[in-house]
């Protein structure tokens, strides 16, 4: 399995693809106050992911630590972007698009009212085989302490 | 300020080098809707529109297919979803759904299949995780965000979760300006982001109606009250 984060900072102008597609049916699992276990972590070691640096992939390693390579600093008109690939693992993950201001309302900034959130969760996040969340917007900052920000160290 | 996008890309297109290039085109995407649509940006398209400077017959296409979108989900909810409230004109309330689905599209035209694009909180999935998986998303309890509440299961899946607070501002029932209190949030769930999204805003817009609303139109929701409970509609 691979999993690949990415750094992406500045912007560049993109394509965009439209497709036609087909509806599943979605099932919705009521979880009654699933608390959050504060045991032992799982048998699955959960890497934890340093500043990039420059390593060759691995053919393959189900829990292999994460390879990491660099890839080039590309001038665009809108800025430089640079993308740190991690692979570890079987799928690809790409995260932190900073200062993207599209989807902020216009209403005054305010602080976010929520307590700081222990990243424990991860686990219990882990062993239910979720693979994101939803909840209340995660700006950048909320980010660091949010449950998607567990998953994706985990690799989930 | 700003929103952060995760891009979960699964097998066919697992090779870092493909991955990186598809997801390179996503990046390129979100910052192009970034630098059309962002309000923050005197130099966006919105913000011309929003200033009469430019007229929206000479728009790109894209945002006025848009507008029309944010027009036909004010006549749906009943004006409780709408980006012309006070006099402002602000469509991230769709921009950001749709965008995201966009995403995902570019994601399948590009063999990337299997996927999952969550930006702060609303959430495109398509495919499969593993063959024979569905993906899984999470619901934050709105009262611990240490905590799921729920869970939802699905190929092509949608996820969105509004709450009073919102992007840094707070959703407002643009029919008697006041701040709706009857839910601390409400996750909307189907197989399209841009549609999920407007109606989760929208429903805790509506307040005490949105359960009722949600039901009419057969949609599949979480809504959690202040004091905890649940409700899940339809």
């Amino acid at each position: 399995m691979k999993r690949v984060i990415f750094a992406i900072t500045g912007t560049v102008v993109g394509l965009v693809g439209l497709l036609s597609f087909k509806s599943h049916g979605v099932s919705l699992a009521p979880v009654a106050n699933a608390p959050v276990p504060t045991g032992p972590v799982p048998s699955t070691p959960v890497p934890r992911t340093p500043a990039p640096r420059s390593v060759a992939p691995a053919a393959n390693g189900t829990h292999a630590a994460p390879k990491r390579y660099a890839g080039p600093a590309v001038q665009t008109p809108y800025g430089v972007v640079q993308v740190a690939v991690v692979v570890s693992g079987g799928h690809i993950r790409a995260v932190r698009l900073p200062r993207l201001t599209a989807f902020d309302s216009t209403s005054q900034m305010i602080n976010s009212q929520a307590a700081p959130i222990l990243v424990r969760e991860t686990m219990s996040a882990q062993s239910a085989r979720i693979h994101a969340v939803s909840g209340a917007t995660y700006t950048s900052e909320g980010y660091l302490q949010s449950l998607q920000a567990a998953l994706d160290k985990a690799g989930r | 300020m700003g929103t952060v996008f995760t891009i979960d890309v699964r097998a066919p297109v697992a090779a870092a080098s493909a991955a990186a290039s598809v997801v390179d085109e996503v990046a390129a995407w979100l910052h192009h809707v970034d630098a059309t649509f962002s309000t923050y940006r005197p130099d966006s398209v919105v913000s011309e529109l929003a200033a009469g400077r430019v007229k929206p017959a000479d728009c790109p296409a894209e945002v006025t297919d848009v507008l029309a979108a944010c027009e036909r989900y004010r006549a749906t909810t009943d004006g409780y979803f709408d980006c012309r409230y006070a006099g402002r004109f602000d469509p991230s309330g769709y921009v950001k759904g749709w965008a995201i689905e966009q995403a995902s599209k570019l994601l399948e035209q590009r063999g990337a299949v299997n996927h999952c694009v969550n930006g702060g909180g609303d959430v495109q999935c398509a495919g499969n995780p593993e063959p024979g998986q569905q993906w899984t998303v999470g619901i934050v309890d709105p009262h611990d965000r240490s905590r799921v509440l729920a869970t939802v299961s699905g190929e092509r899946l949608a996820v969105a979760t509004s709450g009073p607070a919102e992007r840094g501002g707070h959703i407002v029932d643009p029919h008697s300006g006041d701040r709706p209190t009857a839910w601390s949030s409400i996750t909307v769930v189907g197989t399209r982001l841009a549609e999920v999204d407007v109606f989760a805003t929208a429903a805790v817009a509506m307040g005490p109606l949105a359960a009722g609303w949600l039901r009419k139109h057969g949609l599949r929701a979480l809504l959690v009250r202040p004091d905890g409970s649940v409700i899940i509609t339809p």
